[in-house]
């Protein structure tokens, strides 16, 4: 009884500020601008597949080059001195303590015609190169920013796996090849969905990065929301139908990945 | 090199970040033993297991597996294996998967690994638990999964780091005899680490004391606790009376205020000695029949006996007996010759 009445107020918090406006999204996305329900809106989302498309691909590729980054990465931190771990585990945080607008401004600067790194190439002749303004501009920026996300994860799961454990394993006859695959890697998995959740749901709907960074040729599928609520093309009805459709891909994909973590029975990912 | 020696170790030297953690090393394990290091925890003793199982390279000296040396030989190569301390099972395998592990990796063929797993579940008493997850098994079965584990690749030598150390009493004294019988029918060598002298006086063949770094007696069981070499191992296997004591001759003794006959010789003349009795060699006769006399200060049943601390020639001596004194009472205490053990003085280490 004590533990209801303690979990009370969430309940209503829960329901005020996700459910109800889940609900709202969900019968904006259902109404025309007069207010009659349609299926215009779903069914229009239609005409933006390449935007999506290209939503889902580019996150894919920056979700997988912090994977292959933060991976050997968060397994050298968690074998550190526990003394240097926080060294290294404050240098991972500390550009996320700067403000994210400031962060991807930076790289506008840094990829440039005249930015930084087109004058330093020109010292040597080089360049200038075209950066700025294309997809590997915008993958950079989801990199950069979400790295940090992927290897806190990592790096919490692999604290956890025991020297010994790996010692065992050496024992009983395993090169550092398999004490990888047998041991280390299947013991990391919940920490890889886990990364690879927080990584890609925030990469998949970003708006600030591809609009910085990737001009207006690179639209994603947040710059269309947000063009249908704030911008020129406002249409809530239609950026309510596009978010839904966004919602479920996404727990599409999670639930897919949760498929595959049950599968090797360890606890710890995060949906 | 002795005969039949499996493993050699010759003058290992360890340090950690500088500080010495073994000192100068020597030890020869033959063939089919059970040898058991003993010591307080910082001892050494594990760090000398994992010089053996590959894990701690040594700053100098050599280490002999089969005469052959093996200093730079990667764990994984060496033809061994081992229990660890607290296990360290596979927590994503179940217990089939951890005790065949060693055999997949040797590419065993399915068939010869579902008979060698279903042996050692067999041998460790597990048998029908080859599908439950390691987590869901109590402390004394993930002990038995670990030795199954390191035993289903028919090691010739299985290394033990404090395998009991978790366990409560009565498992542990369970499993001290099952370890023993283990060993006996597979017919190899043990090397087992512990700090628990009792546990390593009812196992081993062969028992090395160890302290700071440095051996300080290697010996059957018997030879330990009857014939400590010094202090430190007679206080330390089992309880002990030591007192300083002076070698006037041979056969003659002096301490807590008189001279006693025993039977060690070969002293310098007036020597500083170290004396030890076992509590259990001290005779309790009334008082004026007495060697010595002295006052009970408290006694205590232990179940088997009762201990005793009784204040004489300003020294507390810890005595057992069967028969029970009235605390406050005097009572005279007989030490017999061959009871009396005189040892060197330690020297102060470094």
């Amino acid at each position: 009884m004590k533990t209801k009445a303690a979990s009370l107020p969430y309940a209503v918090w829960t329901f005020i500020f996700i459910v109800v406006p889940l609900a709202m999204v969900a019968y904006f996305a259902f109404i025309d601008e007069a207010g009659h329900f349609t299926l215009e809106n779903v069914s229009s989302v239609g005409q933006y597949t390449p935007v999506l498309a290209r939503s889902i691909w580019l996150a894919a590729i920056a979700t997988v080059i912090c994977l292959v980054i933060a991976y050997p990465l968060s397994y050298l931190l968690s074998r550190m001195h526990v003394g240097r771990q926080k060294v290294f585990l404050m240098l991972v945080m500390l550009p996320m303590w700067m403000n994210f607008l400031l962060r991807t401004y930076a790289w506008m600067t840094l990829l440039e015609r005249n930015g930084l790194i087109n004058r330093f190439f020109a010292l040597f002749g080089l360049g200038p190169f075209e950066m700025i303004n294309t997809q590997g501009a915008v993958v950079l920026g989801m990199v950069y920013n979400y790295l940090p996300f992927m290897i806190l994860p990592l790096y919490s799961i692999m604290v956890k796996i025991d020297n010994r454990t790996i010692e065992a394993a050496q024992d009983l006859g395993a090169n550092s090849y398999h004490v990888f695959s047998k041991v280390v890697l299947p013991l990391s998995v919940p920490g890889i969905t886990t990364g690879i959740t927080m990584v890609f749901v925030p990469a998949v709907s970003t708006f600030i990065i591809s609009r910085m960074l990737g001009g207006g040729g690179n639209l994603l599928i947040g710059d269309l929301i947000d063009l249908q609520f704030l911008g020129n093309a406002y249409n809530p009805n239609l950026g309510a139908a596009i978010s839904l459709v966004l919602m479920v891909l996404i727990l599409l994909c999670m639930s897919i990945m949760n498929q595959f973590d049950n599968d090797e029975g360890m606890e710890g990912a995060l949906l | 090199m002795g005969e039949n020696c499996i493993v050699s170790l010759k003058d290992i030297v360890v340090d950690f970040d500088g500080e010495v953690v073994l000192d100068g090393i020597n030890l020869d394990i033959h063939d089919k033993e059970f040898v058991t290091l003993l010591g307080p925890s910082g001892c050494g003793k594990t760090t000398t297991l994992r010089i053996i199982g590959g894990f701690v390279e040594p700053a100098s000296g050599d280490v002999f597996f089969d005469g052959k040396r093996i200093n730079e030989m990667p764990p994984y190569k060496r033809p061994l294996n081992t229990v660890f301390q607290r296990y360290a099972l596979f927590p994503h395998l179940n217990v089939f998967e951890n005790i065949a592990f060693g055999l997949r990796l040797q590419k065993v063929p399915e068939k010869e690994v579902a008979q060698r797993v279903a042996e050692m579940l067999e041998l460790v008493n597990l048998k029908g638990f080859d599908k439950r997850g390691v987590n869901q098994l109590s402390g004394g079965q993930q002990q038995r999964v670990a030795i199954a584990r390191a035993l289903v690749n028919h090691p010739r030598l299985l290394l033990l780091d404090e395998p009991l150390g978790a366990l409560d009493l009565k498992l542990r004294k369970g499993m001290q005899i099952e370890l023993k019988r283990i060993q006996q029918s597979l017919d190899i060598t043990f090397v087992y680490v512990t700090h628990d002298q009792e546990e390593a006086l009812t196992m081993s063949d062969t028992v090395v004391v160890m302290k700071d770094g440095h051996i300080q007696q290697i010996g059957t069981p018997q030879d330990i606790y009857n014939e400590p070499k010094n202090a430190f191992v007679a206080d330390f296997i089992g309880e002990s009376n030591i007192l300083d004591g002076v070698m006037h001759k041979d056969f003659v003794v002096e301490f807590a205020g008189r001279k006693f006959d025993c039977v060690d010789k070969g002293f310098e003349k007036m020597e500083n000695v170290d004396v030890v009795i076992r509590p259990e060699d001290i005779k309790v006769v009334p008082a004026i029949a007495g060697q010595l006399s002295g006052r009970v200060e408290s006694v205590i049943f232990k179940g088997v006996h009762y201990e005793m601390v009784v204040e004489s020639a300003g020294f507390s001596w810890i005595i057992h007996s069967t028969q029970s004194q009235e605390p406050g009472s005097s009572i005279g205490m007989n030490i017999d010759p061959f009871d009396i053990h005189i040892m060197h003085k330690m020297e102060e280490e470094r």
